[in-house]
């Protein structure tokens, strides 16, 4: 990759300077990548806004939210949004162990957190007979809500790979940076995950 | 079993047309031929190494610019089709509902696979030569935003095919596009094509912001920055912010057909509105999107030719910049007919008049630049001069059409078409020709022939408006938008001959820019050039032609716009040649961006049919693609200096 800086009178360190012009230029990259994901967002969030109220005489958002489950989601997803925190702390520091250990623990509650997202989804369609066909509030729901678990099941994938990686190659330029972006993804998607809350789950029972 | 096997077989392959059968026949045998040929000389191994694994921006470019100009027959064979069936009333050249096939794709190819794809190799070709780099800030993206591309139109164009086209008109209004109305896979071979382009689009629109933020040379701040530079940041800009919508509104489309959602349909509590008001949020600011691009290479090609500093650079950033804003701000002017009410009208018809403003600015300062120049009469420069009459009648048919109670008289007529035409003709398209002619000798060394350009220039002018002068009667005469035939008591004949004879000539038009480009190509010794064959401004004519790997040896200093030219001129000291190199960090060429493009064909393909088998295999193989790349960390080589000492000797013509 070409670099935007001229190489001139940098002789000594120099492969080490290319490396953290790459780097620091990858999570410039990711924060625009985060704009576009902020309004993918902002688009599905003003769909659900506009066709919330259309239940089509199927369930309605009363019925169908109960709040102590998702209080339990957003608690732990807050938690591995803190705890991803300590990871990156972690890594400043050197420690290893932090870091990795953090990072796994992260993974763990993020796990739980789309487990226990996708057993409502199920106890909706089964029980409640709440399914993405019934009615465009409920296709709008799921369709945002689900958006919002997969890029947390995606996160998850990655932050794995990421693991293996810090293993294999310890605190590198390369492996900072990746470690800096994926929690700047994961706080993003808590971000993302308050608005939820707010907007479906809170006014849906108010 | 054997029943079965047909049954299916006449689902699959599209059957019954005599035309079609020609088309299926003819792929069947060019694609025989090219495995043939590729075998016979014995190339695959040449095309993987150097081409589908590339990272080169420049070759990147190259191989966008290809695919558009298929593109682009494919896109105009579809126009003349059209136009044979209007030139006579009563006419039964087409089956209606193949008519309705054919503007569809018609519309989504050429502003999708041909403009798109011709801007972004333009960006891809220039961009970097321009602001000194040596390469786009993420290369690796950059190859799979091609081959994302590259796919995705490959997707939707199998579907003429098989399975059937889509009908919907280009941007599928539902209900037409919903399972209620389009129950054959046209639609989903649509959503899937334009989907799995459109994340390559959005990729790119990211890379090119930072490439331009992050990557200039020293001294160029972003206010000696090239106009063209400038157009592609507005351009990606509005990339950024309208792509993600599309996504969005093909994504919930394909629920509604998938999964039985009620986003858009009419029973369930969908909202129909609600889509035309996502798909113009992004479809609007997607006409800016083309169209800078093509004012920043007006304004490169004005300062050029005319030999003068372009009148009034801090306006045209500013008016560019002001569009790119604006231009979300105006999409419900494709729906005043639609019932939004009074006000929201006149908001919508206020912003859309504004655009005009700063657009006329524009045009004042190439105006300007031309005035007193010594205005050189190639064929970029042209194209330039007759876009301005043409975009002048275009924006002002546009102003007329946005005073929202004037839209209730044209709305949907032909006058809208020749409206839309002229803008997208006589704006994006001949901005993108007098670019290609413009850089084509950086791009290969060798300058196109101008007798033959100007052959083609002539016959695509005169064609364009004896094309499309005509419909705007016709549209004021009442022939609406998606007429398939009239009668004869409609009177609409003679303009309508008229019309479809400018519509061949069109078409005789790109015949000669594809003779001159083979004939430029087989005299190519005749028509070589230097590094600087224009005389140029900027920096990309200060590097040999085409540009080595690593494009620039040392990054230059642009302490001074236009530094080439004021080097020239003697205002600014001329920098030194170098004695001393340093080798040049580069990026590997990779596979990854291929395989992984085409494994999203393949998951798209196996959505078009319901074939969970092939899609659910595919999406885990992108999956593994993108893991591949996250640990593959053997990225990135070095040129050594003696192989660059090398190069810069041999271009400058040093012995040793
Ligand atoms: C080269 C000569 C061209 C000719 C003769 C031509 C002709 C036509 C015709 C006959 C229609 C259908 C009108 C109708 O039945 O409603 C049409 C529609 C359209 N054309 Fe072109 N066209 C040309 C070039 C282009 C270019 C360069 C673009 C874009 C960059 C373009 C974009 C469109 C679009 C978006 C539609 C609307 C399709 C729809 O209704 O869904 N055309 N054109
Ligand atoms: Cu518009």
């Amino acid at each position: 990759m070409a670099h935007a800086i001229s190489q001139a009178g940098h002789h000594h360190g120099h492969d080490h300077d290319h490396e953290h012009e790459h780097e620091s230029l990858k999570t410039f990259g990711f924060w625009i990548f985060l704009i576009t994901d902020c309004i993918l967002f902002g688009s599905l969030f003003a769909t659900y806004v506009v066709l919330h109220q259309n239940t089509n005489g199927g369930p309605t958002a009363e019925e169908l939210f109960k709040m102590p489950g998702i209080i339990a989601e957003t608690f732990i997803l807050l938690t591995s949004s803190f705890t991803s925190g300590l990871a990156v702390l972690g890594m400043h520091k050197g420690n290893m162990k932090q870091l990795i250990g953090w990072l796994i623990i992260t993974v763990l509650l993020g796990a739980s957190f789309v487990g226990l997202e996708l057993n409502e989804f199920i106890h909706m369609v089964n029980h409640e007979g709440a399914s993405i066909s019934t009615s465009a509030f409920l296709s709008a729901f799921f369709t945002l809500v689900g958006t919002h678990g997969l890029h947390v099941s995606v996160g998850l994938i990655w932050m794995i790979g990421l693991v293996i990686q810090l293993r294999r190659r310890g605190i590198t330029t390369v492996t900072k940076r990746k470690v800096a972006v994926i929690s700047l993804y994961w706080h993003f998607l808590d971000v993302v995950w308050i608005f939820v809350f707010s907007v479906v789950y809170l006014m849906g029972v108010m | 079993m054997f029943d079965k096997i047909k049954d299916f077989a006449s689902d699959f392959f599209v059957t019954g047309d005599p035309m079609i059968l020609g088309a299926q026949v003819s792929i069947g045998l060019t694609l025989v031929a090219i495995v043939f040929v590729l075998t016979f000389f014995k190339k695959w191994g040449w095309l993987w190494r150097e081409w589908l694994t590339s990272v080169d921006h420049k070759r990147i470019g190259i191989m966008y610019i290809i695919c558009s100009i298929l593109m682009l027959f494919r896109g105009g064979v579809d126009a003349l089709l059209m136009r044979v069936q209007l030139a006579m009333p009563n006419s039964e050249f087409l089956q209606p509902e193949h008519y309705n096939q054919i503007f569809t794709t018609h519309g989504v190819i050429m502003i999708l696979f041909m403009a798109m794809p011709l801007m972004f190799g333009l960006f891809n070709i220039v961009v970097p030569l321009q602001i000194g780099a040596r390469d786009v800030a993420y290369p690796f993206l950059n190859s799979l935003s091609f081959w994302m591309f590259f796919w995705g139109a490959m997707l939707f164009n199998v579907s003429f095919i098989i399975g059937g086209s889509p009908d919907a008109g280009w941007l599928s209004y539902p209900p037409l596009s919903e399972m209620s109305h389009s129950p054959g896979v046209g639609e989903d071979f649509y959503i899937w094509g334009i989907q799995i382009s459109g994340i390559g689009s959005l990729a790119t629109g990211i890379n090119f912001i930072v490439t331009i933020l992050k990557m200039r040379t020293p001294g160029m701040n972003l206010m000696k920055m090239p106009m063209f530079t400038w157009s592609v940041f507005s351009s990606c800009i509005i990339i950024i912010f309208a792509f993600p919508i599309l996504t969005v509104t093909l994504a919930l489309l394909f629920l509604d057909r998938f999964l039985g959602a009620h986003f858009f349909t009419l029973d369930g509590g969908g909202n129909p509105m609600m889509y035309i008001n996502l798909i113009w949020m992004w479809g609007h600011p997607e006409v800016y999107i083309v169209v800078l691009p093509a004012f920043g290479i007006f304004s490169e090609v004005v300062a050029t030719f005319a030999k003068k500093r372009l009148f009034g650079y801090k306006s045209m950033v500013f008016a560019m910049l002001i569009i790119s804003l604006f231009s979300f701000f105006t999409w419900a002017h494709h729906f005043f007919t639609m019932g939004s009410g009074a006000d929201v009208n006149a908001f919508f018809a206020i912003s859309t008049m504004l655009i005009a403003i700063p657009t006329g600015v524009k045009v004042f300062n190439w105006l300007f630049t031309m005035f007193r120049g010594k205005i050189q009469f190639t064929t970029p420069m042209l194209w330039t001069i007759a876009f301005i009459p043409c975009f002048i009648v275009g924006g002002m048919t546009g102003v007329l059409l946005s005073v929202a109670p004037a839209d209730f008289q044209f709305h949907n007529s032909y006058f809208l078409i020749a409206h839309f035409h002229q803008v997208l003709i006589g704006g994006v398209a001949f901005g993108y020709f007098a670019g290609l002619y413009y850089w084509w000798p950086k791009m290969f060394g060798f300058r196109l022939n101008e007798h033959l350009g100007k052959w083609a220039f002539w016959l695509w002018n005169i064609g364009f408006y004896v094309c499309f002068m005509p419909q705007y009667f016709l549209g004021l005469d009442g022939m609406t938008r998606r007429t398939y035939t009239y009668s004869w008591d409609m009177g609409w004949g003679p303009l309508n001959i008229v019309s479809t004879v400018g519509g061949f000539l069109m078409g005789l038009a790109f015949l000669f820019q594809v003779w001159q480009i083979a004939h430029s190509i087989k005299f190519f010794k005749e028509h070589k050039v230097g590094s600087d064959p224009w005389d140029g401004r900027t920096l990309e004519w200060s590097i040999p032609s085409p540009a080595p790997i690593y494009n620039f040896a040392v990054l230059p200093k642009a302490e001074v716009a236009d530094v080439v030219w004021e080097e020239k001129q003697g205002t600014v000291k001329k920098q030194p040649v170098p004695t001393t190199y340093e080798p040049i960090h580069m990026p590997k060429n990779s596979g990854i961006p291929f395989i992984m493009s085409a494994m999203w064909f393949f998951a798209g393909f196996g959505f078009v049919w319901g074939w969970m088998w092939l899609t659910i295999p595919a999406l885990i193989g992108v999956a593994i693609c993108m893991l591949a790349r996250s640990f593959s960390y053997d990225t990135d080589y070095y040129i050594p200096a003696e192989e660059v000492k090398a190069t810069e000797d041999a271009w400058r013509g040093v012995k040793v």
